[in-house]
């Protein structure tokens, strides 16, 4: 415990003498990390996001939907017609009791979206119907339906092609599929294309599985604490998280692991209390989420607007085809690697098709977005977005719609955005150094670098401003799904193989339950 | 005709008097009794977990057997055999009272031996002991050693 406390001390020394220099005087410390920021990933962010010629589409969101309808198609709805049996898997019914004491499919499935349920359904929602309006709504729920299929192509991928040490320990991923799969099946390239995506996802922990979950906390804590530098949330967030995954405290990991799920319950359930109070507003909503849908009630852009907005935030909050999940599944104990696909296409169906859709609604219900009475259009503000009451956006407009109905929610919800802000950085610090440890190697030396680096990355996360910082973080995880998507496409024949003999076997009994 | 006797042990005093108990058992009832050490690590499949601790715990959970298989069940069946009792034993990962009875309808026991339980606390209060769990649900009789 000693020698923790010093490493902890010492980081935190270092980052104070850092931000202690002479060159900072001048100009506040958050402005100039944001213009050095800014500057830094503006070409990457342009890269990502470029339109298609001559629309203004970014085509990697239409790489994510492709991908998405595709998977759905080619394995026959398999999110809707085989829902009841991830309900039962999840169950345990065809749990094998002489597994018990190893991962459960109900862990792997919480540990998944521990790790995606967060700051994407909290300020990434606020963020889309801020600039999408109500009709981003609709597409992002789309995206959740669609993006169930991607995520059991990947996860399923995720478990048959991991890789199991003689130690015991696991490593699965994108990374291990592509590069084994590829192998097996002839086709050159997947060494390169798994190294591809091993970078990216690096970007995509540092990205939005880290700097977006420490600017978005610090803004919460701002609206509750008044304003103050966010570097020095920045620091304590680093400091916790160096604790953790330096320092091995997981007393801190396992505290927020129970109450992660808690906040999560009262997070819907003030939703849904909010939702049947204003009860008799909902068949408005959803009449403004459909015609937002298709006519953009006069957002920039119109209704592609809406569905850009949607889908992107849709992928940012689920990350299906994103490949992360894919990393957290393959722990899991079975036999069946399509068990877990099974498992996993349930995922998007809780963070995005409930849990965003909540938070649309509660947004859309306190109607803090501005309408003209006389033309029944939003009003646009001066940074294009849609004008909001109190001209927020991100975590505090919803913030502000909870709090228009329950006055101490703004409260509860800072804890929350800090839990799940922790949670989330502690499962992208995973998927990143198996990233890392799989392009450097399984080395001490490597895997320290990677988590010192994540922890600088908290605080330029935090003292940089939002936009700088949403853009980055979605083009890092947009940019995993580039060489995911590549590799699902060639490996989706293998889980075609896996889903056929694993429903035959099914139905004649083969398969059977362990519990009525 | 054999007798099978489960004994629930987790390497406490209050097991080691439950063993104790069973081996009497075993010596009345003759060669035909065979006792069934069981250690059952109390695991829930509904926690939650990090990341890191799921790609570990196939390791983990070969470190608690083996822990539970050297500190507790070899050194009672050594005892055992040494007294000349047939007896087995191994451990178990899951919930005590329901893998306790489930291992004794399975095997056809006579019985099921457990030490009174010594948890205390609120989720002993709220939730029950193993043993209360045990006695309220058990298919075959138990008893409960003082």
């Amino acid at each position: 415990m000693k020698k923790y406390a010093h490493m902890i001390t010492a980081f935190i020394a270092f980052i104070a003498m850092s931000l202690s220099t002479s060159s900072y005087a001048a100009e506040s410390l958050d402005a100039k990390v944001n213009a050095i920021f800014a500057s830094a990933t503006g070409w990457f962010v342009n890269l990502i996001f470029a339109p298609l010629p001559g629309t203004s589409f970014p085509w990697i969101v239409l790489w994510l939907v492709v991908g998405a309808s595709v998977f759905t198609l080619y394995f026959g709805f398999v999110q809707f017609r085989n829902i009841g049996h991830s309900i039962a898997l999840v169950k345990g019914d065809y749990s094998n009791p002489n597994d018990a004491g190893e991962v459960s499919h109900f862990q792997a499935l919480a540990t998944a979206l521990s790790g995606t349920v967060g700051l994407g359904n909290i300020a990434g929602v606020a963020v889309a119907v801020s600039i999408g309006g109500a009709g981003a709504t609709f597409w992002m729920i789309l995206a959740g339906l669609l993006g169930m299929a991607s995520k059991f192509t990947e996860c399923t991928l995720g478990v048959k092609y991991r890789n199991e040490y003689k130690d015991g320990s696991v490593s699965g991923g994108p990374m291990y599929y592509i590069s084994k799969g590829f192998k097996e099946r002839g086709i050159p390239g997947g060494g390169i294309l798994a190294a591809v995506f091993a970078v990216f996802c690096i970007l995509g922990a540092l990205g939005g599985g880290n700097m977006f979950q420490a600017n978005q906390a610090h803004q919460q804590l701002t609206q509750v604490m008044g304003n103050y530098p966010g570097w020095i949330t920045g620091c304590i967030f680093a400091a916790v998280v160096f604790a953790v995954i330096v320092g091995g405290i997981k007393s801190i990991a396992r505290v927020t692991d129970k109450i992660v799920p808690l906040m999560g319950v009262l997070y819907v359930g003030a939703a849904l209390v909010i939702l049947l109070v204003n009860a008799d507003k909902i068949g408005w909503a959803f009449g403004q989420i459909f015609e937002g849908a298709f006519t953009g009630l006069g957002i920039a852009g119109g209704f592609v607007g809406a569905l850009i907005q949607g889908f992107k935030r849709a992928a940012f909050s689920n990350e299906a085809g994103v490949g992360s999940a894919a990393i957290a599944h393959s722990a899991v104990q079975t036999s069946e690697p399509i068990t877990e696909g099974f498992v996993s296409l349930l995922e998007p169906f809780i963070d995005t098709v409930v849990i965003c859709t909540m938070t649309a609604l509660v947004i859309i219900i306190t109607q803090q977005l501005m309408v003209d009475p006389a033309t029944g259009m939003y009003i646009i503000a001066e940074n294009g977005r849609i004008a909001t009451e109190g001209g927020v956006s991100g975590v505090a407009l919803t913030s502000a719609a909870f709090g228009a109905s329950i006055s101490w929610f703004p409260y509860l919800l800072a804890l929350a955005v800090i839990l799940f802000a922790f949670s989330t950085m502690i499962s992208w610090s995973y998927y990143g150094l198996k990233a890392w440890t799989y392009l450097f190697g399984e080395s001490k030396k490597a895997e320290l670098t990677f988590k010192i680096m994540f922890c600088v990355f908290i605080i330029i996360g935090a003292a940089a401003s939002l936009g700088p910082v949403i853009d980055f973080s979605d083009a890092a995880i947009f940019a995993m799904a580039v060489a995911n998507i590549i590799g699902l496409y060639f490996l989706m024949p293998i889980v075609k193989v896996e889903l056929t003999s694993y429903l035959a076997r099914l139905k004649s009994g083969e398969i059977k339950k362990y519990k009525d | 005709m054999s007798a099978t006797i489960i004994v629930g042990v987790d390497g406490s005093e209050a097991g080691d008097r439950a063993v104790a108990y069973a081996k009497r058992l075993a010596n009345l009832i003759g060669s035909e009794c065979k006792l069934e050490l069981v250690c059952v690590v109390e695991w829930s499949p509904y926690t939650f977990q990090t990341p890191e601790e799921n790609s570990l715990r196939k390791k983990q959970k070969e470190v608690e057997t083996q822990s539970a298989q050297e500190r507790v069940i070899e050194p009672a069946l050594k005892a055992l055999k040494e007294a000349g009792i047939d007896a087995s034993g191994y451990v178990k990962f899951g919930k005590a009272s329901t893998i306790l009875n489930n291992i004794a309808v399975e095997g056809n026991a006579e019985q099921i031996v457990v030490a009174r339980s010594t948890e205390q606390g609120l989720s002993a209060r709220v939730f029950g002991s193993v043993t209360a769990n045990l006695v309220m649900s058990s298919n075959v009789p138990v008893t409960v050693v003082s």
